[in-house]
């Protein structure tokens, strides 16, 4: 199994370098993106029966490379297999699509090299079993995706993505670097001999800090989130579905291999700065999407979002598993992971979507898209299926996964803590906030860009999309809808992981009546998206035959009511910023400082009226601002010291020397 | 055997919520206009609506794409299927574990995300106007609702309805200050989910002061038909939830006889008349609130259900 999977890895590692050449090549795009695909399904294929028929088996393996004679270390366990699922079925997915969309790329050389080395890096850092290979795979999936980022490096804005990116990623790094060598000051740094020894509980509580600080910064949690808006939707599409959909899910996984694995039983107060950082970043980050106009922001947004709703599951699992009801935190784990699964199809769906859109208008500014339905409707019904699935509606996927994280929080009324008694409750309406402002985003988000009147000509005369590309965004379209009406089967393969991680399972779901999932018993909760499918489909086919055989089932074509005022101009439709007009007044102005306004000429002045919305990221001013203010301010003092006289210098080096001498004598 | 007569239960519940809704929509109305000294239309008015809208072409706009004629049937499957789910006059819905009432609101927001697609489908402005102030108010009667349904749900221990109506029934409840707040919460939520006054007003077709009409503007013939329906279902959903939840007595249970199915049914329609007397009283002594009141007013219903979910976190018995 796991020889299978490093083979594929080394194949795609392979694949690095033989981009370079093939970038010059006209149909070295399909060989690399070909190659990738068969790569990816192969470890995708290898990680599910892995996942399927051996969980209990975890084969490992140790190579010759990395530090002299500790080697690297790799593990096949079932947390691993379950990331190398998600990972590699997002990879497959992406390199469909790219088949496509990368024959359209302007300077191929700039993203067919990295784009299997940042898979492979992804791959390795779910395998590795020693701290040295998950940093050094950490750091490589860092370094390539931002060269992905910048590969567009002419525009200004990207190229300042990739810097604030670098630095957020350099410093999520720094924070893991530290978290392990903590855990390692007492073990080394192999994972089993972590496992083995005993930090003490301080020590621990300091380590799921700074996983939170570097995990937290590549998921995207806030306050840790203010890269992520810019870089994701600066690479090109297909890596910005892998960024978002993926990596951010590598991340995930970082954390829960530390805090669950590798670090000995949880103490509470964990959960509650878990459920923090977890709760405010699901409401916040999908507030901020509502307010943007950029389809690639607006995903990248509600990305903070979901990952704010796959901590809040973890934060859970946390609270009952340092309180002894593992059967509690088995539920809330399995629908935090349930999740990941169920954020990496929809988003990766989403974002091939933008990415078809903008392959065809060159736009990512929904106040010039509209009407696509009409030019593009095999991506649009894609994208429709995308955007029901993220806003958690049955029966897709994303409903049960949120369905079974509010089941999680009915049951925390017996937790002990006061704390969390306090914390849980507020943390509930936010994830009920987020919910709701998740499906008025997407109304948004589609109803803007595909619905209505094409608002400029490149919209007006958009052509669909390729195979390849439309292939992948209705295979993931169709994984949502089996996720959603079949979740016992997904459930039941994640029992080996949450019996992994916090030692018990959801009750065994498939064999229920008519494939029920029944979270702790039937009296208490169920859901059967099965059923509520197939009466929907009922209800509807009753009602459209019902009535196109007794009723009338005439239709007339004849142009827009609009209350007796139709206007030909598509600028009257509404659009993305009035759209979101009522939402940015209600919460808007406390938690954007948002501003409208308006710039009215003089009178007979020939200069149209405008209406500017001012938003700002409050995050950013109070936390980042002040921040990069002070560094700036500190490098042009130090500046000075680049331009001494070697008299001065000699000063400086002995006096250096004088003060560490000092040190190490004291 | 026991599949066929699942099936047949559940076929039953689902044509009595699709017969009685309309009812009750026109038994609102006449009592709204006796109470301001008109005559009103007859009750039955609603139904001989929905006939004649059906019998009409449809007459759809230029730019109307398919999915806009395919949404009217998702907005009534989905309020169908969810009204079908909530127990009426008796307790015994075979297919009751398919949702519970978490997913019911989802079923609810399916319907609701479709409506206000639907609205900017053809581009108008009055059709963006009314989908943009939809889930403005969805935005914040969403998470009011499920709020409430976790307190109610942490008091009977379940979210199934069946269980929540069994233990409301029972004397285990009592009064709670919980319940009282949850109540006027779902109160407030099913007013603004109905487009009933103060949030929104069914009868005007002022441009300005609408939502849920400037929505449907575009619809016309069966397509609005359908979409009608399924708001006298929502309308008849919303009193049968209260109902169910705050005056569950007299709901026949599981295995109950014909004798108390029918005591059940004609207490049901009992309640549904009185919950709808006072639904068009309130109507008539309150007057329609601007728009951006309507935050406010749902706000107070999103912290009513909060502080009714921290009291039974904090406390087992408020």
């Amino acid at each position: 199994m796991i020889a299978v999977a490093l083979w594929s890895v080394a194949a795609l590692l392979a694949l690095a370098p033989a981009g370079v050449v093939l970038s010059t090549r006209p149909r070295g795009s399909i060989i690399l993106y070909g190659g990738c695909l068969i790569a990816t399904s192969t470890l995708c294929v290898t990680a599910l029966s892995d996942l399927l028929y051996f969980p209990h088996l975890t084969p490992s393996a140790t190579l010759p490379i990395g530090l002299p004679w500790l080697g690297a270390h790799f593990r096949l366990d079932a947390l691993s297999a379950f990331f190398l699922v998600v990972v590699n079925l997002g990879g497959a997915a992406a390199s469909l699509f790219a088949l496509g969309y990368g024959r359209h790329e302007d300077s191929p050389g700039r993203v067919l090299p990295f784009y299997p080395a940042y898979l492979a890096g992804m791959n390795v850092v779910v395998l590795a079993n020693d701290a040295f290979s998950f940093l050094v795979a950490w750091e490589f999936m860092s370094l390539t995706s931002w060269a992905m980022v910048v590969s567009h490096h002419r525009e200004a804005e990207n190229v300042r993505a990739g810097y604030v990116y670098l630095l957020m990623a350099s410093f999520g790094t720094l924070a893991l670097l530290l978290a392990f060598g903590l855990l390692a000051s007492g073990a080394g740094y192999d994972f089993d001999a972590i496992r083995a020894s005993h930090p003490s509980a301080a020590l621990s509580g300091v380590v799921v800090i700074l996983m939170l600080l570097g995990a937290g910064s590549k998921a995207g949690l806030m306050p840790l989130h203010a890269w992520l808006p810019l870089a994701h939707p600066a690479a090109p599409s297909h890596v910005s579905g892998l960024m978002s959909g993926v990596m951010t899910k590598v991340a995930v996984y970082g954390f829960v291999r530390i805090v669950f694995d590798l670090l000995p039983e949880p103490v509470w107060w964990w959960s509650m700065v878990v459920l923090l950082v977890g709760g405010p970043s699901a409401t916040l980050g999908v507030l901020y999407a509502l307010m943007q106009r950029d389809i690639k922001r607006v995903l990248a947004y509600s990305t903070i979002e979901n990952i704010g709703i796959i901590f809040t599951g973890l934060g859970l699992a946390l609270a009952f598993k340092a309180e002894g009801l593992d059967w509690v935190a088995a539920l809330a784990f399995t629908a935090a992971m349930l999740h990941v699964f169920n954020h990496a199809l929809f988003k990766s769906l989403l974002f091939f979507g933008a990415g078809a859109v903008l392959g065809a208008t060159g736009e990512r500014d929904m106040e010039k898209l509209g009407g696509l339905i009409h030019r593009m409707p095999k991506t649009a019904f894609a994208v429709l299926v995308g955007c029901v699935a993220i806003s958690a509606l049955p029966p897709f996927n994303g409903f049960v996964s949120e369905w079974l994280t509010f089941q999680a929080i009915l049951l925390s009324p017996q937790l002990p803590s006061w704390g969390l008694k306090l914390i849980i409750p507020a943390v509930g309406g936010l994830l009920a906030l987020a919910a709701a402002f998740a499906a008025a985003c997407f109304v948004k988000l589609y109803g803007i860009s595909f619905l209505g009147r094409p608002r400029s000509d490149v919209a007006a005369s958009a052509h669909e999309t390729d195979r390849f590309s439309l292939t992948a965004m209705l295979v993931l379209a169709a994984f949502c809808l089996v996720a959603g009406i079949l979740p016992g089967l997904f459930i039941d393969a994640l029992a080996p992981v949450s019996k992994n991680m916090v030692g018990n399972i959801m009750p065994h779901q498939v064999g229920l009546q008519w494939l029920t999932i029944v979270p702790i018993a039937e009296s208490r909760s169920s859901y059967n998206g099965l059923l509520v499918f197939l009466f929907a489909a009922l209800c509807g086919t009753t009602a459209a035959t019902a009535i196109h055989r007794f009723a009338s089932d005439r239709l007339r074509r004849a142009p827009a009511w609009d209350c007796g005022y139709p206007d030909p101009n598509p600028a009257i439709q509404y659009s993305a910023s009035s759209f979101s007009q009522p939402i940015r007044r209600v919460f808007g102005s406390v938690i954007f400082a948002a501003r409208e306004i308006g710039e009215m000429p003089p009178p007979s002045s020939p200069v149209p009226a405008r209406l500017r919305v001012e938003l700002h990221d409050l995050i950013w001013d109070v936390l980042y601002a002040p921040i990069a203010k002070l560094i700036g301010f500190a490098t042009d003092r130090i500046n000075i010291l680049q331009f001494l006289t070697i008299r001065r210098y000699l000063t400086l080096v002995f006096v250096a020397l004088i003060v560490l001498l000092l040190v190490v004598a004291l | 055997m026991n599949a066929l007569s699942d099936v047949l239960s559940q076929g039953a519940q689902m044509s009595v919520v699709l017969g009685v809704a309309p009812l009750l929509t026109g038994f609102v109305r006449k009592v709204k206009a006796r109470l301001l000294r008109r005559r009103g239309p007859p009750l039955l008015q609603p139904y001989r609506d929905l006939i004649r809208l059906m019998r009409k072409d449809v007459v759809l706009a230029d730019n109307a794409s398919w999915l806009f004629r395919v949404i009217p049937y998702l907005i009534f499957a989905g309020t169908w299927v969810a009204a079908s789910l909530v127990p009426t006059f008796g307790n015994g819905l075979l297919f009751s574990w398919t949702a519970d009432l978490i997913a019911i609101i989802a079923l609810l927001g399916s319907a609701r995300f479709f409506q206000a697609l639907a609205g900017m489908d053809v581009g108008t402005a009055f059709g963006g106007i009314g989908s943009s102030r939809e889930v403005m108010i969805a935005s914040l009667a969403e998470p009011a609702m499920l709020i409430t349904v976790f307190s109610v749900a942490m008091i009977a221990g379940s979210t199934q309805l069946p269980n929540v109506a069994e233990f409301m029934g029972s004397d285990a409840v009592g009064l709670r200050v919980s319940l009282g707040m949850a109540f006027v919460a779902l109160t407030i939520v099913a007013l603004a989910e109905n487009a009933r006054i103060p949030v929104d007003n069914p009868a005007t077709h002022l441009e300005l002061t609408m939502v849920h009409e400037a929505m449907v503007l575009e619809y016309s013939g069966r397509h609005l038909a359908l979409i009608d329906l399924s708001s006298h279902l929502k309308l008849l959903l919303y009193v049968s939830l209260i109902a169910c939840v705050f005056l569950p007595w007299g709901t026949a249970t599981a295995d109950a006889g014909v004798g108390r199915l029918v005591f059940g049914a004609l207490l049901y329609f009992g309640k549904l008349a009185v919950l709808g007397f006072l639904l068009a009283v309130f109507e008539t002594s309150i007057a329609k609130m601007r728009v951006f009141r309507i935050p406010e007013f749902l706000g107070a219903a999103l912290m009513l259900a909060l502080l009714a979910t921290l009291l039974r976190f904090v406390s087992g018995s408020l």
